[in-house]
């Protein structure tokens, strides 16, 4: 007997119990929780949730945003950004020829990548009630490591609808066959003294922009 | 088998330069416990950290008014899946292997073991980097490695604490609990070089510094690495998806910028449906760091072209799920989603620290899966049952209602009649443990539990506890425990009133 046969054998001999006719959907599970907790203005809480976990937010509308990310990359003194290959061009028009463009490609390593200081991403979806930005690998978001290695991340929102008020609700936007992150503030720990610190080994700049906002 | 005369120095002393049987020899719970309570630093620092989270948590929890119908479907959630585990892992299997990735099977530890030794040997690296994974320390596969020449990184920040300094966790959530700020410096000044990059030059206690040290000392190992090991929090049958919480962004790096990713999960972390996981990352965040959401969360479906690891397998472990799986009542331990919250709660935690459990599983969650994990005929396995005041505090944190106090009843009623049990798939009858090393153990640990006054509860509310869930035949050690020599000046007055109150006569005894 090979090892699958062993451990789907001792299953089902240890769930003697369970009566033949029962299916798993015989099972009851009351989905009686909310689907949404009916955030008054889900955009401005996904901005207090977002700053509370250390996040900086920022708003801008169409014609303002360019210069909004120029000045964030300009901020960190940025000589070098990711771009995904799907990034809307105007998004970076503002920035100087001088910071140097690194495409998202799949012969970039990983130690050139920790070389360069910004990236500028969209997203997938945002979640209001958790201040959760989720990244999907879309042609605005690129590869995932390349939100990681960097140590500044500009993330685009669109507002508001990008913006959703629930995990539930950000669960049903998704695709769960692409490979999925999901950003809750900067990379911290609190595994000294349980105390939260912000930035161990992601991105221990997180900027976001909420697009399409009045500012 | 354990030695029940062994010292608890001896643990300490293990860690990741012990070849294999970390935990064996481990001094059964009362010994290491004591030793602990004498520890003040020790001490200090757990009751810190456990009533700082605590607080925390209730906050995060009160945030949500559906919180107890989300814990009511999460616990619904998980019994479907357990009552049903053979489906759901044959549908896991097919998603996955559909999504390009690789399954394998291990009955117990030793050939997870070997599965992932040989996996990691085929690739022809010799340095993996690790994301910190419960069920990689419960088969204790860095030592595995070790044995054949293969050196694991962990990267998780209190899982490195823990490597550096030669030591065991204490803690699910903050494996390194146990250590303040100052000594954790300590530990990086002088560990660092002989692992990779040194620490910093007059290195500081400050947090923000000790994590600075983590990021630079770990970030070549990330750039280079070209296999990765992980656990997983939870694996849905229905889409093949595998799904990592974390804080650190470590775990990220593992998970994708190797070029082979080796995951390895106990058989009980699948989830129905893709729509189940809106309960649990509702219910895990707030439960373990007592955040709305956990900084980041990967999740992957098989392999993706051109984006992370291009090899990615899947190895299925049961080292005594299965056997956990066969008691009706014990069952609903492998609820569990290690959130950690019932060690933040638990006065005998706080008082014995985690290493007196004597497994990768510390706390109440410990005291009623390791017993079923391994069996109970060790003194140690057999004194977890015994290693609470069954106060019921961790059943009301609890985020899929694990009735933590009715398992210990019923591991407590194995552990003095014996009686049916499956180890390790097969039925087999185990001895009553009176007048064992096992008995000795078990009362002595329940002594240290009642002896401790903050580990006492109030006779209130254990009577209601106990009433509730009425045990069939509690057995009777009010003659068979007090005939024992050895047990310590008073587990007495309550204790006896409680088995008492609880047992309405004083029949069955010997
Ligand atoms: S038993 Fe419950 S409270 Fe304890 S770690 Fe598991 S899920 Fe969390």
């Amino acid at each position: 007997m090979n090892a699958r046969e062993v451990v789907l054998g001792r299953v089902r001999r240890a769930l003697a119990d369970v009566p033949a006719e029962e299916t798993p959907e015989r099972v009851a599970v009351e989905r009686t929780y909310l689907d949404s907790h009916q955030p008054a203005d889900a955009v401005a809480l996904l901005a207090e949730n977002l700053a509370d976990y250390r996040a900086v937010v920022h708003r801008a509308s169409g014609a303002a945003l360019p210069g909004l990310v120029a000045e964030l990359l300009a901020g960190r003194g940025a000589a070098s950004v990711v771009v995904p290959a799907g990034l809307p061009a105007g998004w970076l028009a503002a920035v100087p020829p001088r910071v140097r463009r690194v495409a998202d490609e799949e012969a970039v390593t990983a130690r050139e990548l920790d070389a360069v200081d910004s990236v500028v991403t969209g997203c997938a979806v945002a979640i209001a009630e958790t201040g959760t930005l989720v990244l999907d690998g879309g042609p605005d978001q690129g590869r995932r490591r390349i939100t990681l290695v960097p140590d500044h991340h500009v993330c685009v929102v669109r507002v508001p609808e990008q913006v959703v008020d629930s995990v539930p609700q950000g669960l049903r936007r998704l695709d769960p066959g692409r490979p999925l992150t999901w950003i809750s503030g900067p990379s911290a720990t609190s595994d000294i003294e349980l105390n939260r610190v912000e930035g161990v080994h992601g991105p221990r700049r997180l900027d976001v922009v909420l697009l399409g906002s009045q500012s | 088998m354990v030695r029940r005369d062994g010292l608890p120095d001896r643990a300490r002393r293990g860690g990741g330069a012990v070849s294999g049987g970390t935990y064996l020899g481990m001094p059964a719970f009362p010994v290491a416990a004591e030793s602990a309570t004498r520890n003040e630093r020790l001490r200090a620092n757990l009751t810190h950290a456990t009533h700082t989270i605590r607080d925390k948590r209730a906050r995060a929890v009160a945030e949500l008014p559906d919180w107890q119908r989300l814990r009511a479907a999460g616990a619904a959630i998980k019994d479907r899946t357990l009552r049903h585990l053979d489906t759901y892992l044959e549908r896991l299997e097919a998603a996955v292997t559909a999504a390009g990735g690789q399954v394998h099977w291990a009955a117990d530890a030793e050939a997870a073991n070997r599965i992932v030794t040989e996996l990691v040997l085929a690739t022809g690296e010799r340095e993996v980097v690790k994301v910190k994974s419960m069920a990689t320390q419960e088969i204790e596969l860095n030592a595995a490695l070790e044995r054949a020449g293969v050196r694991a990184f962990e990267t998780d920040l209190a899982e490195l604490i823990v490597q550096l300094g030669d030591d065991l966790p204490s803690h699910i959530l903050v494996p390194a609990i146990h250590r303040n700020r100052r000594e954790i410096r300590d530990i990086f000044a002088e560990r660092m070089g002989a692992w990779g990059r040194p620490a910093p030059e007059g290195l500081s206690d400050e947090p923000a510094d000790l994590a600075e040290a983590a990021r630079l000392h770990l970030r070549q190992k990330f750039l280079d690495a070209k296999v990765g090991i992980s656990g997983a929090n939870f694996m849905v049958a229905e889409t093949g998806t595998m799904v990592v919480v974390e804080s650190e962004g470590n775990g990220r790096m593992c998970l994708t910028l190797p070029e082979t990713l080796i995951s390895v999960v106990g058989i009980e972390k699948v989830v129905p449906t893709w729509r189940d996981l809106e309960v649990f990352l509702q219910l895990l965040p707030r439960s373990s760091t007592a955040e709305r959401m956990n900084p980041y969360t990967s999740m992957w479906t098989g392999t993706t072209d051109g984006d992370g690891p291009s090899t990615f397998h899947l190895v299925l472990v049961d080292n005594g799920r299965t056997d956990t799986l066969a008691d009706e009542v014990g069952r609903q331990a492998l609820r569990c989603i290690r959130c950690s919250a019932c060690l933040n709660v638990c006065p005998v935690y706080e008082r014995a620290g985690g290493h007196a459990y004597g497994s990768a599983y510390p706390g109440p969650i410990g005291a009623i899966l390791t017993p079923q994990l391994r069996g109970v005929d060790s003194a140690l396995d057999a004194s977890l049952p015994y290693a609470s005041s069954l106060c019921g505090a961790c059943y009301e944190v609890c985020p899929v209602a694990i009735d933590i106090p009715e398992v210990l009843v019923r591991l407590r009623e194995r552990v003095v009649e014996g009686g049916e049990v499956t180890v390790r798939g097969r039925r087999v009858r185990i001895r009553p443990a009176r007048g064992h090393a096992a008995e000795r153990a078990a009362m002595r640990a329940a002594a240290w539990a009642f002896d401790h006054p903050g580990a006492m509860v109030a006779g209130q509310r254990l009577a209601g506890r106990m009433r509730r869930f009425q045990p069939r035949r509690l057995p009777g050690p009010g003659r068979a425990w007090s005939a024992t020599r050895d047990v310590p000046p008073l587990p007495a007055e309550s204790f006896r009133a409680w088995w008492r109150r609880t047992r309405g006569d004083d029949g069955e005894g010997d």
